[in-house]
């Protein structure tokens, strides 16, 4: 089924949830949606899923609109970040609920319900259908209710932040399972999240939300890469964010004490700017001439963290602190921080960690 | 180990003194036939109170009494179950309002507010009856019901609603399938908090009832005013047994079906 939504907006009362927001969904894939909390990516799968009306705009299931539909009959299926299981119910009765409603012979109830089960690897024990959810762990229960979802074969599956009540273990093996399940079934997908780890590892399809509105749309690897704003860049967990200033001449960015030629495709327009690149990107010259296609940040190595993978080292570069990784500890005190061109990226605007107001006041 | 279980035994029989202690009075005068000062204990006792109590209109005291707490009970929950779901789901214009209402006949001193009440339900012709009874019990049982079912609904989460309708339950059928089940030791704990409460009101039912309609406090109050403190006490210890038998069938009823998983959603 392919989801699209079109110019679709919620308000409540002054408050803009959702800011004409523009989206189509992957046919049969999975699609993460990802931002800080308040950014609006609860609304739009509540508006998808029907618990919520957008103040204007379309929601196509296929060719239809399913605004104004009740969430009864649009055919989705939720999974709920707390699990929603029923307390009271067994698990067997919690996951044929769905089917139960649509009337099916119990033959019929009882064969699906424990071919769902078998699916999210439930049917651990011959008793199981007949335990209480409070009797399993957070990660089972959310097994559970992903069978749930899944027993009702519906148009979409929505998933709100399915994995963020588990412990780190747990999630990590689960992200696994439910990106398997998810292509086997091969159900359109949607994936709320706030980890962008999760949503670059899971997701065919990575769109990042701030402020009610979309940032950027693509593949996890063109998000990560080529993030095409400075808050996409932050939120992706670049780890070297840092305030430029527009040289006099507008032909480059002072940043960290180091003259950064502006990029062609940059435009001169703003007073500040954001220079980020990633510490993987970055190494560490001691004496040696800069290359020709890179930068180089004269400062202090402050201190080297061994972190398993690679040595971290910090270096204090002017007001900044700059961060860069590599596989062997280098000595200090006076180095040299060099980042190719292709890795720097420079962005109009301060940053958003340097006590500049914030976009939006989106709760 | 020796020693902690002295103190062990002496606390539970400081405990028990405690408790049992000022009911152990009661008990005493329940068999008094003969006591007068300055003996310590009965000079003369029996059942002969006991055998009066039981053969006289005490018993069609306790009948009445029981009748009406649980009309008063069934009907409280009719109006507040439906209520406390509505105010605690949706957006209720005036919803602090409606609770405060609730709220006010208790606000004032009771025997104002329930002698003002008795001389309206005597126009309405409802007076020295039980439906009259009924009503001026309502006033203090609806108090109770309204928050806490309120409450109740509250701590039931939206999302365990929000996944049945998302299967495809109607609204009605959620609130039978999921949130009433779900409601059900806080409706049954409320439930109980009434029909204790309509036993052993006093004031309303003394002002609105008396002389024709008489409840075990009304008896039990009667009985003392005529220095029949025998019969006072047999009245007092047959009220505390309804409160006994249902706390305990709801201890039982809780623990088994509920408690192990309310709380932990």
């Amino acid at each position: 089924m392919e989801v699209r939504v079109e110019n679709l907006s919620k308000n409540y009362g002054a408050v803009q949830a959702l800011r004409d927001v523009n989206l189509s969904f992957v046919d049969g894939g999975l699609t993460a949606i990802l931002g800080p909390s308040g950014c609006g990516k609860t609304t739009l799968l509540r508006c998808i899923a029907g618990f919520l009306e957008p103040t204007s705009g379309a929601i196509y299931f296929g060719d239809e609109n399913v605004v104004g539909l009740p969430p009864q009959a649009r055919g989705t299926a939720m999974v709920f970040q707390n699990y929603a299981l029923w307390p009271h119910m067994s698990i067997f009765d919690n996951v044929a609920y769905g089917l139960r409603l649509q009337k099916l012979p119990k033959d019929e109830i009882r064969k699906r319900v424990i071919d769902a089960l078998n699916m999210v690897e439930m049917m651990v024990a011959p008793d199981i259908l007949e335990r209480k959810p409070t009797a399993l762990s957070g990660g089972q229960q959310q097994r559970v209710a992903l069978a749930r979802a899944l027993v009702v074969r519906p148009k979409v599956l929505l998933l709100d932040e399915p994995l963020s009540n588990l412990d780190a273990k747990v999630r990590q093996r689960l992200r696994v399972e439910l990106r398997r399940l998810q292509r086997q079934v091969g159900i359109t997908t949607i994936y709320v999240t706030h980890d962008q780890e999760e949503a670059l590892s899971m997701a065919d399809q990575v769109v990042v939300m701030d402020c009610g509105e979309v940032r950027q749309v693509g593949t996890p690897e063109q998000i990560y890469r080529n993030p095409t704003t400075a808050f996409v860049a932050e939120f992706l967990g670049v780890t070297n964010v840092l305030a430029g200033t527009l040289t006099p001449d507008g032909k480059a960015v002072v940043a960290a004490g180091t003259r950064i030629p502006l990029p062609a495709d940059v435009p001169a327009s703003s007073d500040h700017y954001t220079v980020v690149f990633k510490a993987d990107a970055a190494y560490i010259l001691q004496d040696q001439p800069t290359p020709q296609d890179a930068v180089a940040f004269t400062g202090e190595l402050v201190e080297v963290f061994f972190v398993g993978s690679t040595y971290r080292h910090y270096v204090k570069a002017g007001k900044e602190m700059l961060l860069v990784d590599s596989p062997s500890r280098v000595a200090g005190p006076s180095v040299n921080v060099v980042v190719p061109r292709a890795e720097l990226k420079v962005y109009p605007g301060a940053p958003l960690g340097h006590d500049v107001e914030p976009t939006c006041s989106v709760g | 180990m020796k020693r902690a279980r002295i103190v062990r035994i002496i606390l539970v029989v400081l405990i028990s003194f405690i408790i049992f202690g000022p009911l152990s009075s009661l008990v005493i005068w329940s068999v008094a036939e003969k006591w007068y000062w300055p003996h310590l204990l009965p000079q003369q006792v029996g059942l002969f109170y006991w055998g009066k109590v039981f053969q006289g209109r005490m018993m069609q005291a306790l009948q009445v009494g029981v009748l009406i707490a649980c009309v008063v009970t069934v009907l409280s929950l009719i109006m507040t179950v439906p209520l406390g779901y509505v105010l605690a789901r949706f957006r209720v214009p005036f919803k602090a309002a409606v609770l405060l209402i609730f709220l006010l006949p208790q606000a004032f001193p009771q025997l104002p507010v329930f002698a003002n009440a008795t001389v309206y339900l005597y126009r309405a012709n409802l007076g020295g009856k039980v439906p009259g009874v009924i009503l001026i019990h309502m006033v203090g049982a609806l108090v109770y019901a309204v928050w806490t079912m309120t409450a109740v609904f509250k701590s039931i989460p939206a999302s365990l609603e929000e996944a049945a309708i998302n299967l495809g339950a109607s609204r009605i059928r959620t609130f039978w399938n999921i949130s009433l089940p779900l409601a059900m030791p806080g409706i049954i704990a409320s439930a109980l908090l009434i029909f204790l409460y309509s036993l052993d009101e006093f004031t309303g039912t003394l002002l609105v009832g008396s002389p024709f309609v008489l409840t075990l406090p009304v008896f039990m109050y009667n009985a003392s005013q005529g220095y029949e403190l025998p019969v006072a006490s047999i009245t007092a210890l047959l009220l505390m047994v309804p409160g006994i038998i249902l706390l305990l069938v709801l201890e039982r009823y809780l623990k088994a079906e509920y408690l192990s998983s309310f709380g932990r959603i």
